[in-house]
């Protein structure tokens, strides 16, 4: 699946992510705090972010290596993080 | 949607902070196949896994072992057996390599020289009546003299049916020993008889296990979240059991649908190949099962589950503070 790659579609789409997998209540994707901190105030941990990720791997053909986890803390460090991947696949011409 | 923020004191938010990113990645390893004793009810010994793999007696190959489980991000190894502490190498390699727990009878003193800051759980199942009926032998008078005062040492007393009304007795002895203690309760592998829960008795000893937490706070290691869940085998309208046990080993667990669990634990026996099922025994009915590690590590990965209300979110801290102290991630 090919997904746009501008960092406010993303930032909308690891929301999105994030409330449908962890089924996150009372929350949207458009109202989700993109700076919030997802392990100390969402309460998430390595086993939700190895969730996320392999959704992530899936969606944007991108692999996050389990040593950047501890750095992914918030939606826009997330999105961030793909958009720099996907960046970096472009211009390699090949799988990131 | 509830932050933790939003339900803690500053106070609490501390504490919180000061666990929710420790991250801890445990794996047991039966260290050997031998023991010095042979206590009814031992799950190791009941269920024949000491027959399961011929022990590895390399050391190279343990050492190497060792290394690739640090691979694998291992963080927190728990040292089981038979009785570890038969084979001083193998534990120093651990020692060496990992942040180690190792579980001991205490019959045998380790060297401090050795193994300075190692954390020992040495294993105590009741008063000096029922060690000799479960055990064959009293060994808190052992294992208190080759520890007291030892600040790396506490007791994990397995609380059984009979020492109801007792276990004040067991505590004092034990904080007149200079040591710490946590407790569990037996699940009586061996169906001896006495010894099996009824839930009357459970929910007598959960008032029992409240109250000494709440006479003896220095000594006592625990929380009394964790004895409702230990007794009541319930969390938050869930039943402990198959389903939802975080303390399978990870290559060989199946469960459609997977539950939350414990991120790449396996529990490895001593020829370094075999895994078995679970941290215990594999014939035991996960139903009844008491195992009080199994248990906190259950709360532990039910994380977002308690951020609910403040009462909640407080009782998986406790729950994660114990953890944390008895494995000395964080000090007592």
């Amino acid at each position: 699946m090919t997904r746009s790659s501008g960092i406010d579609d993303i930032l909308l789409h690891v929301a999105e992510i994030l409330v449908r997998e962890l089924k996150l209540e009372d929350v949207t994707a458009e109202t989700f705090d993109p700076e919030i901190d997802l392990v100390d105030e969402v309460g998430i941990d390595s086993m939700d972010l190895a969730t996320v990720a392999l959704v992530i791997r899936d969606e944007y053909a991108i692999r996050i290596d389990e040593d950047d986890y501890p750095k992914l803390t918030t939606v826009r460090l997330i999105s961030e993080y793909i958009a720099r991947k996907l960046k970096e696949k472009a211009a390699e011409g090949a799988p990131a | 949607m509830q932050t933790v923020s939003s339900l803690l004191s500053p106070e609490w938010l501390e504490r919180y902070k000061r666990i929710s990113k420790l991250n801890i990645r445990s794996s047991i390893y039966d260290v050997t196949n031998r023991c010095n004793l042979r206590c009814i009810g031992c799950f190791f010994f009941s269920s024949d896994e000491h027959k399961a793999a011929p022990e590895e007696t390399d050391i190279r190959k343990w050492e190497a072992f060792i290394d690739r489980e640090k691979q694998r991000g291992v963080n927190l190894a728990i040292l089981i057996g038979g009785e570890p502490t038969l084979c001083l190498d193998r534990m120093e390699a651990f020692y060496k390599r990992l942040s180690t727990f190792c579980a001991t009878n205490g019959l045998i003193k380790v060297p401090r020289d050795r193994f300075p800051d190692m954390m020992l759980g040495i294993s105590l199942w009741g008063d000096e009546q029922d060690e000799k009926i479960l055990r064959g032998r009293d060994t808190f008078s052992i294992s208190s003299r080759n520890y007291a005062g030892d600040p790396h040492v506490y007791y994990l007393y397995t609380i059984t049916p009979r020492q109801l009304g007792k276990t004040e007795r067991i505590v004092r002895k034990i904080r007149d020993a200079g040591l710490k203690v946590h407790m569990q309760l037996l699940s009586n592998d061996e169906g001896v008889n006495g010894f099996s829960w009824e839930t009357a008795q459970l929910d007598a000893i959960r008032a029992e296990m409240d109250a000494i937490l709440d006479a003896y706070p220095e000594t006592v290691i625990s929380s009394k979240y964790y004895h409702e869940i230990i007794t009541t085998g319930t969390m938050m309208g869930r039943r402990f059991g198959w389903d939802e046990c975080p303390s399978v080993t990870q290559p060989l667990d199946r469960r459609s649908p997977p539950p939350r669990r414990l991120i790449e634990f396996i529990r490895w026996a001593s020829d370094l190949h075999t895994m078995h099922r679970c941290c215990t025994s594999e014939t035991r009915d996960c139903g009844t099962c008491k195992d009080g590690a199994a248990h906190m590590s259950w709360v532990m990965v039910n994380k977002r589950a308690h951020i609910r209300t403040t009462r909640d979110l407080q009782n998986w801290i406790e729950v994660y503070e114990m953890f944390a102290k008895l494995y000395q991630f964080i000090p007592w």
